[in-house]
């Protein structure tokens, strides 16, 4: 047998080796729906308040036909968006002001240890006494869960360049403008870009619990109005239209830090 | 004609509890175009005395003087730390560019002169160790610096490379009639490449001893260099100084 031949039989084989996960996974999604939909049908588990499969795609469909679903979803996608677009951009603004005085960054220090520590969610009624009860209420949650850590990360990146970088910069007299441009920023560009993938996630929380709280719009507020007249139909109908959403989101930016370290060359 | 003159060189590294004299009165000049090496045992002070020179410490006494107007100073390291989110060609061009004199033909001239045009739009992780030692020269070399510091540029190659390496660096800094600082732990090598070799003692580092290579083996490329029947017996004479000042290792 050839080289090509052999090499061939790998690429089949991992690839019915893969095919046969996938499978897998698939299968086993099939079976907890299954197991979901049976309990529930033989009262093992009480459909009052662990609805259906097939409930909550009934009400899906209904939904989604008299268009009472879907401003819920975009209300809560776009907050959701910004929310951790704000959060990792703001995150980089106040890194960036840390890096440039070293002053301001050592004052600063204990400060961002006690806000990093402090559960944001807790001055939640704060933010909407503040704000009112509106969409920015919502996205003030979602950018604060997420810019203090964002901060503390991306601020720790630039300290931890290597410093024969700034040494050769240094020598060409470069000013601190252009130290961090070609220098500074690109080294780090691959712990911002991550720091986007766990801001996603965080962002999901700061939204759904900013409309438990201002309580108007949506999927956070039809979980919430959905357990209040105990309607578990639609919170689990929220429940699995986030977890659909937020992995999309992960995934796409994933696939966006593929593409932006490919372009910059690094990682 | 002086270039570069050291004068009552003293540098001390202060932590909370203790501070560490790293240099202890170091005096020395290095002539336009001249070649000198800097041998002594690890933890001396050379690197130091380097960093000191390009002006990114400020010693704690002593006085340096350049006897030239804007003295510009290149500097190559270990590992060449060449960027690598930069291509080839932006690497060598970025000090131009800070210096707001970004022209692309010195770099193509640099490229082409070392043979390494092919290199110029790819990154530096596409390129072996040796051509980015290379690079990382011509980096250096871009902003036509006045003095050239090598701290141990050719210690992370292998033995082949090195050679080759050494042999290009002595006829490149000819070529572009540059002066340099070399500091290395290889005595062959600092007697294949240089005019002169300073010896320094252990921390605090200070200059000890000074030997002049003859003019046979300067004029040699550094791989005929150490075949000169004028090679082994320097050695022989420097590792017995060595030995003599309690060093036999100064690797
Ligand atoms: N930034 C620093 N802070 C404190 N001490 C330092 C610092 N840099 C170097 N030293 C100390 O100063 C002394 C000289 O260090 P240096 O790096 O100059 O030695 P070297 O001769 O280059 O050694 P090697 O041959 O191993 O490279 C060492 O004892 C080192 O521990
Ligand atoms: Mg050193």
């Amino acid at each position: 047998m050839d080289t090509k031949t052999l090499h061939e039989q790998f690429n089949a084989h991992q690839k019915r080796a893969r095919t046969k996960i996938k499978i897998l996974q698939l299968l086993l999604l099939v079976c907890l729906f299954i197991t979901w939909e049976m309990t529930t049908y033989y009262r093992i588990l009480d459909p009052l308040i662990f609805s259906s499969p097939t409930a909550v795609f009934q009400l899906f469909i209904s939904k989604i036909s008299d268009g009472s679903l879907l401003p819920h979803i975009g209300v809560t996608l776009l907050e959701t968006v910004i929310g951790f677009l704000l959060g990792t951009l703001m995150g980089t603004l106040i890194a960036i002001s840390l890096w440039s005085s070293t002053t301001f960054a050592k004052v600063m220090d204990p400060y961002l240890v006690v806000l990093n520590a402090m559960p944001k969610v807790a001055i939640g009624p704060m933010i909407l006494v503040i704000f009112g009860p509106n969409m920015m209420a919502v996205l003030v949650m979602a950018t604060l869960i997420s810019v203090i850590i964002s901060t503390i990360v991306i601020f720790s990146a630039f300290q931890q360049v290597n410093e024969n970088y700034i040494k050769i910069m240094q020598l060409f007299q470069a000013n601190k403008f252009q130290l961090f441009r070609h220098v500074i920023l690109p080294a780090s560009t691959p712990t911002i870009i991550s720091t986007l993938k766990v801001n996603v996630g965080l962002s999901w929380v700061g939204v759904i619990v900013g409309e438990f709280l201002v309580s108007s719009q949506g999927l956070g507020y039809l979980i919430l109005s959905g357990f209040q007249v105990f309607n578990f139909n639609t919170v689990f109908l929220a429940l699995c239209i986030i977890i659909v959403l937020a992995t999309i989101m992960y995934k796409g930016v994933e696939m966006l830090e593929r593409a932006l370290l490919k372009k910059f060359n690094i990682g | 004609m002086t270039l570069v003159e050291v004068k009552n060189l003293q540098h001390l590294f202060f932590s909370n509890k203790d501070y560490t004299t790293a240099l202890h009165d170091v005096n020395f000049t290095v002539q336009a175009g001249e070649f000198v090496s800097f041998i002594g045992p690890s933890g001396c002070g050379k690197s130091t005395l380097l960093s000191i020179l390009a002006g990114l410490i400020e010693p704690t006494a002593g006085t340096i003087t350049y006897h030239t107007a804007d003295p510009k100073i290149g500097y190559m390291l270990q590992q060449d730390y060449l960027f690598p989110w930069k291509t080839i060609e932006e690497n060598i061009l970025l000090g131009l560019k800070i210096a707001k004199k970004d022209d692309p033909k010195i770099v193509h001239d640099l490229l082409h002169a070392f043979q390494l045009s092919h290199t110029a739009p790819l990154y530096p992780s596409q390129l072996s160790g040796g051509m980015r030692q290379r690079i990382a020269l011509a980096r250096t070399l871009a902003i036509d610096p006045s003095l050239l510091l090598l701290d141990e540029p050719f210690s992370a190659l292998d033995f082949y490379s090195k050679l080759l390496l050494e042999n290009f660096v002595v006829k490149t800094l000819q070529q572009f009639q540059k002066t340099a600082i070399l500091v290395t732990h290889d005595i062959e090598e600092a007697i294949a490449m240089s005019d002169k070799i300073y010896l320094f003692s252990h921390r605090p580092g200070t200059l000890i001893q000074t030997f002049i290579i003859p003019e046979a083996i300067r004029a040699l490329p550094p791989f005929d260099a150490r075949n000169h029947p004028e090679f082994q017996p320097l050695f022989q004479h420097i590792w017995k100084e060595l030995e003599a000042h309690g060093y036999e290792n100064i690797t």
